[in-house]
C-alpha cells in the first residue's frame, strides 16, 4: 500500500473514532466554536471535538510542526479534507488567525514573530479580528488613514476601524495602518498586530437595520504598539494585505462547503402564502417567484459544476469570481418577492403575533442589504469580473465621456 | 450526473467545430439566405454531417446508431450555434427519429428510423397549431374510420417542414385541448392525399412550414405508438429538442459575447477604448454571469436526458430550466451585442443581426421563456 493510501486509512479510522456523531451534521449559527482565550462550547461534544483536533494538531494541519502544525504535505492535507467532507465533520473551530493571518506570518513574519504568534493560533487560544476598513475607506481600502506614528521603540496608533466582526470579543487584531502620509496611497501602509486589551482600544458594537450585529467600530486613542509587532517591511503592508485577501477567498470557498442553513425555500413559502394563484397579481407574483427559484437552481448547479471542474483540474477562476455577487444578489431578489407574498407577515419585529420563521425572514431580508456591500460590494465584484476575467482595460485618468 | 463534457464528448466538440468552421461558417448561412434556398440548409453539408455520424449519436447500435447518448448532441448544437449553421439534425433526428425510436413499432422503425439515421429520408414534427408553443392544447382532429383514421386541421410552424419526406403529426383522438390524455401520433408521408405543405419564411431564413390536412385518410399502420397515449413519447422527444435548442442558443450567445467583448476592447471613442467605460464593463460582467449560469443549467439538462433514474418531472424541470435560462441569456446578449456595436450593429453587413434573428426564433421554438417558467413551476 502506498504511503498516502495508508495515511488515508489512518485518517479515516481516527476521524471515525474521534469525531462525535453530533459533530457530523449541518450547523446553525450558534453552533460555531470560536478559538479564543475563553472558548465557549454549545455542547460537550463540541468541546471534545475541539480538544481532540487541537491535540492532533489538525487545526493547522499543513503548518510546520515547529510552529504548532502537523506538517502535512499538500497531498496529505487534501486527503484529510476529503475524509472530513466524507463524514461531514463540522469545523472544530473557526479562527481568522488560522485562515487569514497565519499564512501571512508564515510567508512574511520574522522567526521571532512566528515562534511567538503561531503556536497559540494553532492551539486555538487566541481569537483574532481584522482591522482593515475605516469609516472613509470602504471599497477604496487603500485610502485608509489610521495613523501609526514612529515613537522610537513603538508606534502610537490613532484613528478607527469599522466593520470589524466580533471586535468586542476578540483577543488580538491584525490591522492595516498608515505609516507614511507623504507616499502614494498604496506605498505608505503597514501591517501590524496588536493586543485588543491595550490601553486606548475601545470596541463598540454597531446596530444594523436588521438589529444587533457582530460588527464593531473600534476606536484607537494613542495606543502603544511595540515595533516588534510590525509584520513584514515598513510601508510594505499593501502587498501583505493582497496576499491575505487571497487566502480569505480560499478560506471562504472551503467554508462554503459546510452547510449553513440560512436559506428559505421560496417556492414552498409561496405555496403557504399564495396557495392557489387566482388574480392577475397573484399570477404575476408566482411568475416572479418561479424566476427567482430558477435562478437559484442555476446558481446551485453552478456551485456543483465548479466543484466538479476543480476536481478535474480545470481553471475555475472565472466561476469563483462570480459566486459572491450572484448569491448575494439572488438573495436580495428573493426577499423582494417574499416580502410581496407575505406582506404584513414579513414586517414583524419582535412579537408573539409572528412565527419564528416570519421574524427570521424579516431580519434576514434586512441583513441581505449588508451582504451585497460587505466583502467587496456588488459594484466592486463587477469591476473585478470586467477587468480580471474579461480583460477589459482600465479607464484613463481624466477621461469623461 | 456530471456537469462537464467527457473526454469523448470534447473530442466530438473539436471535430464539430473544425468541420463547421470549414464547411459552414456564417458566410454560408448568409449565402443560403441571399440565394433564397427553399430547404434552408445545404444538402451536401448535411450529407457529410451524416457521414460524420451526427445523425446516429443518440440511437442504439441495433438501428445503426452510435449509442453515444443525448449528451453527445450538446457539443454539436453548441457548434452549430456558434457558426449559425443550419441542418435538419433537430427536426429529423432529434425530434422525428426519437419519436420513431420511442414509439414506433418494428416495421415503422425498419422503414423509417434507419433511413433517418442514414440521411436518406427526412422527417419533421408537426405539433404546434397556434402562435405559441403548447403541445397539450393539440386540437387537430383524428377520427377512427374503417380500418384507419381521418385527420383534419392545420399545423403551424413545422420546423424543416418544407420538402420533408414524412411528418409525425400530433393529433387529438379523445379529450379536450389541454388534456395530455387523448393525443395520438401519426406518421404521414409527404405525398399523402389531402396534405398541403407551404413554406413559412421566418426572419432566420431557415426552413419552416405550415401544414393543412384536409380530410386526410390514413391506414392503421400510420399510428405511432398507442392510441391516445402519445404524450409521454412526445414530451420525451420535445425535451431532447428543447435541450438541443438550449445548446444552440448558448453557442450563439457565447459567440456573440466574445465578438462584442472584442469590439469593446478595440472600438475607440473619446480617445479611449469604449471597454474602459464602467457602465459597459458592468453590463459585460452581467452577461458573463448569465452565460455561466446558462452553461450549468444546460449541462444538467443534457445529463438528465440520459439518466434513467430521473422521472419525467425531474427531467422536465431541468430541461425547462435550461431552455429558459439559455433563451433569456441569448436574448439579452443579442440585444446588448447590437446596442454595444452602435450604428454598425443595425446594419445587415454585420453578422450580429443574423445571430439576433436566429436567437429570437430559437428562443421561441418549442417553448419560450414564459412557457418554460410556467412548466418549471408545474413540476417544482
Amino acid at each position: 500500500m502506498s504511503t498516502i493510501e495508508q495515511f488515508r486509512q489512518d485518517t479515516r479510522a481516527w476521524l471515525e473514532a474521534n469525531c462525535p456523531l453530533s459533530m457530523r451534521t449541518g450547523m446553525a449559527e450558534g453552533d460555531v466554536v470560536w478559538g479564543s482565550q475563553n472558548p465557549q462550547f454549545p455542547c460537550e461534544d463540541a468541546r471534545l471535538w475541539f480538544e481532540r483536533m487541537r491535540d492532533k494538531r489538525w487545526f493547522c494541519p499543513e503548518w510546520p510542526e515547529e510552529y504548532g502544525g502537523a506538517g502535512l504535505s499538500d497531498e496529505q492535507l487534501a486527503v484529510l479534507e476529503s475524509e472530513m467532507r466524507r463524514i461531514k465533520c463540522r469545523p472544530p473551530q473557526i479562527n481568522l488567525g488560522i485562515w487569514m493571518l497565519g499564512p501571512v506570518l508564515l510567508a512574511f513574519g520574522s522567526e521571532e514573530q512566528k515562534r511567538d504568534l503561531l503556536p497559540p493560533i494553532a492551539r486555538g487560544e487566541v481569537r483574532w479580528c481584522q482591522g482593515f476598513s475605516e469609516p472613509n475607506a470602504g471599497s477604496d481600502l487603500a485610502s485608509l488613514k489610521m495613523a501609526a506614528r514612529d515613537a522610537g521603540d513603538h508606534f502610537v496608533v490613532d484613528g478607527s476601524k469599522i466593520w470589524t466582526s466580533y471586535g468586542d470579543k476578540s483577543d488580538w487584531m491584525y490591522a492595516l495602518v498608515r505609516t507614511d502620509f507623504s507616499a502614494p496611497k498604496h506605498e505608505g501602509i503597514s501591517l501590524i498586530v496588536l493586543d485588543m486589551r491595550s490601553p486606548g482600544v475601545t470596541p463598540q458594537p454597531i446596530d444594523l437595520i436588521s438589529g444587533k450585529s457582530a460588527f464593531c467600530q473600534v476606536f484607537f486613542d494613542s495606543v502603544k504598539v511595540p515595533k516588534s509587532q510590525l509584520i513584514g517591511p515598513l510601508n510594505g503592508g499593501w502587498n501583505l494585505a493582497k496576499y491575505l485577501l487571497q487566502h480569505e477567498r480560499k478560506a471562504m470557498s472551503k467554508f462554503g462547503e459546510f452547510s449553513l442553513p440560512s436559506h428559505f425555500d421560496l417556492l414552498a413559502l409561496m405555496r403557504e402564502y399564495v396557495p392557489a394563484p387566482q388574480t392577475m397579481s397573484e399570477h404575476a407574483l408566482q411568475a416572479r417567484a418561479t424566476a427567482c427559484a430558477m435562478n437559484e437552481h442555476a446558481y446551485n448547479l453552478t456551485v456543483q459544476r465548479m466543484g466538479e471542474e476543480a476536481r478535474a483540474g480545470d481553471d475555475i477562476g472565472g466561476l469563483m469570481s462570480i459566486m459572491k455577487l450572484v448569491h448575494t444578489e439572488q438573495e436580495r431578489d428573493k426577499f423582494e418577492v417574499l416580502l410581496d407574498a407575505m406582506a404584513g407577515h414579513a414586517f414583524g419585529w419582535e412579537n408573539a403575533a409572528f412565527s419564528e420563521q416570519q421574524l427570521a425572514i424579516t431580519r434576514s431580508w434586512l441583513n441581505s442589504y449588508a451582504l451585497t456591500i460587505s466583502g467587496g460590494a456588488s459594484e466592486i465584484q463587477l469591476n473585478v469580473i470586467a477587468k480580471r476575467v474579461l480583460g477589459l482595460p482600465d479607464a484613463k485618468k481624466g477621461v469623461t465621456p | 450526473m456530471s456537469l462537464r463534457y467527457s473526454d469523448e464528448q470534447r473530442l466530438l466538440a473539436d471535430s464539430a467545430r473544425d468541420f463547421l468552421a470549414a464547411r459552414s461558417p456564417v458566410s454560408a448561412q448568409r449565402r443560403l439566405r441571399d440565394d433564397a434556398v427553399d430547404l434552408g440548409f445545404d444538402a451536401p453539408l448535411w450529407r457529410d454531417a451524416v457521414e460524420l455520424g451526427w445523425s446516429a449519436i443518440p440511437f442504439p447500435e441495433d438501428f445503426g446508431g452510435l449509442d453515444f447518448g443525448c449528451k453527445g448532441l450538446g457539443p454539436i448544437f453548441e457548434s452549430m450555434g456558434r457558426n449559425l449553421s443550419a441542418s435538419p439534425l433537430l427536426s429529423s433526428v432529434v425530434l422525428g427519429g426519437s419519436l420513431l425510436h420511442l414509439a414506433g413499432n418494428s416495421a415503422q422503425q425498419t422503414h423509417w428510423l434507419q433511413a433517418v439515421i442514414g440521411g436518406e429520408q427526412r422527417l419533421a414534427l408537426a405539433v404546434d397549431e397556434r402562435s405559441r408553443h403548447d403541445p397539450s392544447r393539440t386540437a387537430l382532429e383524428a377520427k377512427a374510420e374503417g380500418q384507419g383514421y381521418r385527420l383534419h386541421g392545420d399545423k403551424f410552424w413545422v420546423v424543416d417542414g418544407f420538402g420533408a419526406d414524412a411528418y409525425v403529426v400530433a393529433a387529438r383522438t379523445s379529450g379536450q385541448p389541454g388534456d395530455t390524455q387523448g393525443i395520438s401520433l401519426f406518421l404521414v408521408p409527404a405525398d399523402t392525399q389531402g396534405l398541403t405543405v407551404s413554406a413559412l419564411p421566418l426572419i432566420d431564413s431557415r426552413n419552416s412550414a405550415r401544414l393543412q390536412l384536409d380530410q386526410v385518410q390514413l391506414g392503421s399502420d400510420a399510428l405511432l405508438g398507442t392510441l391516445g397515449e402519445g404524450w409521454t413519447a412526445l414530451e420525451t422527444a420535445l425535451d431532447r429538442g428543447r435541450t438541443c435548442l438550449a445548446a444552440e442558443l448558448l453557442g450563439m450567445a457565447e459567440q456573440l459575447f466574445e465578438t462584442t467583448l472584442e469590439y469593446l476592447k478595440t472600438r475607440v471613442q473619446f480617445d479611449t477604448p469604449i471597454g474602459t467605460f464602467q457602465v459597459l464593463q458592468h453590463r459585460a460582467a452581467q452577461m458573463y454571469i448569465d452565460l455561466a449560469l446558462s452553461r450549468s443549467a444546460l449541462m444538467a439538462a443534457l445529463a438528465t436526458l440520459d439518466d434513467a433514474s430521473h422521472d419525467a418531472g425531474a427531467r422536465a424541470r431541468l430541461v425547462s430550466l435550461a431552455k429558459w435560462k439559455a433563451g433569456d441569456t441569448a436574448i439579452k446578449v443579442a440585444n446588448e451585442a447590437v446596442q454595444m456595436h452602435g450604428g454598425i450593429g443595425v446594419t445587415d453587413e454585420l453578422d450580429v443581426g443574423l445571430y439576433l434573428k436566429r436567437v429570437r426564433v430559437a428562443q421561441s421554438c418549442l417553448g419560450d421563456r414564459d412557457f418554460h417558467c410556467e412548466r418549471y413551476s408545474a413540476h417544482a
